[in-house]
């Protein structure tokens, strides 16, 4: 089990320097420097820039020298001194832009995912178990709902609803008054009154998916004989289907956290877009619209950095849960 | 028969499956005793009810089948106060099939050996975990018991190195080691009824001796009786003490193992033994064909008047086989046949 967490964790190093050119790469495509880009900033406010200035800005930025120079002080800067370059659009460091929407965007994408697998595991499991009784039907046709209708246009409808209907304000994850307040307890709750709604909103289509995923999954295994050698043994109903069929079925949600670190980042785009959040999504979204290079490139790297980081916990997750795994990898070696 | 050592007495068990099709009478009449430390072997063709029997005695008949009618008794055994033992009657009938009680006899004094020993284990959790996990419901004992238990119980099976085994998964285990661990698992509580339900069909010939062998064996150590399920007539001449031969849900003929090879009396069970391939056939100058029994098993949601067997049978009386469903009367001491050859009704 060691060396196969060592031999997953090895391999995600050539990943991540893969992805880190990729992203530098992706920093360099459109046409012209940021030098350039400054430049035309300034000369739109009025000032003049003499060609003396734009070559001093050219050389402290590094960009007289090549291209594999410039992505060794790029990558450099980025794990020394966690330097992400300078955001133009934001008009502060890189880094200062992704720390303030860290959080929020963790925050709301860890709940929603918390709530999703709180609900939909039992619930799977459950419609499983009684296939098609009543509840079994009703559950399948909100999933089929929950998964067909998108998670902006829900956010729409409901902001439509909550403001004609009951005059509540919908979106943000603040209260106004508490916009540029420092942090205190009202603050706190504000923001628990705020954030509830994009959580829900968020989840309800991982939701249906994963309903719709265990409930398969766990067709497939109550066939199994060994659950009924299970009941044979005298375990209760409940004990035989934790303890059998539920540990088995598990492994898809398991190895669908890989997904989850990417997903947090960027999944809910749309929905954040449309509820107005200050999360990592939209602020990638409009870095890309205003070519704020180093910003897209430092949320590309993160993304990335993330799947394969996350994709290792989930591989060795489900090595822990199925020794099937465990057995068929290194360790048989 | 005596009552004194009767062990599981099955009378008029009808288990029903309510499909969408139509009512399936899986079971439909079933009389059965099976006598403390003795081996019932069961036999028929597929879908003739052999399985659904075994999953009643354990109130383990899947949804939508249930038991309609009819009475399950078990005479189990319970130490008296001066450390005789006496018989106490559990109607498992009566038991609901998650209640404690029903649950308390399960895997503990009636256990089960399924057919296919590939998938009668969790891939995820070790042997040991899951043979620990029925002694550790039943008996009180504490982990470190439980597994000196188990591992005495597999070394029992004759697994080898049975101190390593208890902690492999069961995928690491050919089919026949596996099928040895489902059985330390079935009898680790020391059951007095044992089910096998055709426990080597997945299994080939040789392995097939082995745990028949092995069987045998621990029944003598454990002094259990033994319901062994099976369509095949050579493992029935191995292992059975008693026979009851069942066709579409009702037992046909009962008896001992002796006179149903030598005396068979149901037009059923002499074309089942017509059936069985000789060996001398294929060694013979003059080559005869392999007689097979005439018809197909007619689809179980009709309902066919008078004895079930009637179309299928060479000796079918017109008018009367028909007409009237037979009773099972006892001919012979001990050698009970529903059918109207042996007298009407």
């Amino acid at each position: 089990m060691l060396s196969y967490i060592a031999m997953r964790f090895l391999r995600t190093i050539p990943q991540l320097f893969l992805i880190s050119v990729l992203a530098f790469i992706i920093i360099q495509l459109p046409p012209g420097d940021i030098v350039e880009t400054q430049i035309q900033n300034l000369q739109a406010s009025g000032a003049t820039v003499d060609q003396r200035q734009a070559e001093l800005l050219r050389k402290q930025y590094g960009l007289d020298r090549p291209v594999h120079l410039r992505y060794l002080l790029w990558i450099g800067k980025i794990v020394t001194k966690f330097d992400f370059g300078y955001s133009y659009a934001f008009q502060k460091p890189v880094a200062d832009v992704i720390k303030e929407r860290m959080g929020y965007t963790f925050a709301i994408a860890l709940l929603s995912a918390i709530l999703t697998w709180v609900i939909a595991i039992p619930v799977g499991v459950f419609v499983a178990v009684k296939q098609y009784s009543l509840a079994d039907y009703i559950v399948t046709f909100f999933t089929f709902i929950g998964m067909a209708v998108p998670g902006f246009f829900l956010a729409l409808v409901i902001m439509y609803i909550a403001l004609t209907k009951f005059g509540i304000r919908v979106g943000g994850l603040f209260s106004p008054e508490y916009m540029v307040a420092p942090w205190s307890w009202g603050k706190f709750l504000d923001l628990l009154s705020n954030m509830w709604l994009p959580i829900v909103l968020l989840g309800i289509g991982g939701t249906a998916g994963t309903i719709r995923t265990m409930r398969a999954m766990m067709l497939d295994e109550l066939r199994k004989q060994y659950v009924m050698v299970a009941r044979a043994k005298g375990l209760s109903e409940l004990q035989v289907i934790i303890r059998y069929p539920m540990r088995l079925a598990i492994n898809p949600i398991i190895s669908g956290l890989m997904w989850l670190l990417p997903w947090l980042f960027s999944g809910g785009t749309l929905v954040e877009i449309v509820l107005n959040l200050p999360t990592a999504g939209p602020a990638l979204y409009s870095a890309l619209m205003a070519e704020d290079m180093y910003v897209a490139g430092a949320y590309i790297l993160i993304i990335g950095a993330l799947t394969s980081i996350s994709a290792v916990f989930s591989d060795i997750l489900l090595a822990a849960s199925d020794p099937r795994i465990r057995f068929g990898g290194v360790e048989g070696v | 028969m005596a009552t004194d050592n009767l062990l599981i007495e099955i009378k008029d068990l009808h288990t029903y499956f309510y499909l969408a099709e139509g009512v399936v009478r899986a079971v439909d009449g079933v009389d059965l005793r099976i006598k403390r430390g003795q081996t019932m072997g069961i036999v028929g063709e597929s879908g003739c009810g052999k399985s659904v029997t075994a999953l009643s005695l354990m109130q383990l008949v899947p949804p939508p089948g249930r038991i309609e009618s009819g009475e399950i008794l078990f005479y189990r055994a319970v130490r008296g106060n001066n450390a005789s033992t006496m018989t106490e009657v559990v109607k498992i009938t009566d038991l609901k099939p998650n209640s404690k009680e029903m649950r308390s006899i399960r895997g503990n004094q009636i256990s089960m050996v399924f057919q296919e020993p590939m998938t009668a284990m969790s891939p995820v959790r070790t042997i040991g975990a899951q043979i620990m996990e029925v002694i550790m419901l039943h008996q009180e004992v504490d982990r470190a018991e439980a597994r000196r238990r188990a591992i005495d119980m597999l070394a029992r099976v004759n697994l080898p190195n049975p101190a390593q085994a208890i902690d492999r998964y069961p995928f690491e285990l050919s089919g026949g080691m596996r099928q040895r661990a489902l059985i330390a698992m079935a009898l680790s509580c020391h059951p007095s009824l044992l089910i096998a339900d055709e426990p080597t069909t997945a299994l080939d010939v040789t392995t097939e001796a082995q745990i028949l062998e092995l069987m045998r064996t621990l029944q003598n150590d454990l002094g259990m009786a033994i319901m062994y399920i099976t369509h095949n007539m050579g493992v029935i001449a191995e292992m059975a003490d008693e026979v009851a031969v069942m066709y579409l849900g009702r037992v046909v003929e009962q008896t001992d193992v002796q006179s149903l090879f030598f005396n068979p009396l149901h037009p059923y069970t002499r074309a089942l033994l017509k059936s069985i391939p000789q060996l001398s056939d294929a060694t013979a100058k003059k080559r005869r064909r392999l007689e097979v029994i005439k018809g197909m098993v007619p689809d179980p949601y009709s309902i066919l008047k008078g004895c079930t067997f009637h179309p299928r049978c060479e000796e079918m009386i017109p008018g009367v086989c028909d007409q009237v469903l037979p009773m099972l009367i006892e001919v012979e001491p001990n050698h009970s046949v529903r059918c109207h050859l042996y007298g009407t009704p």
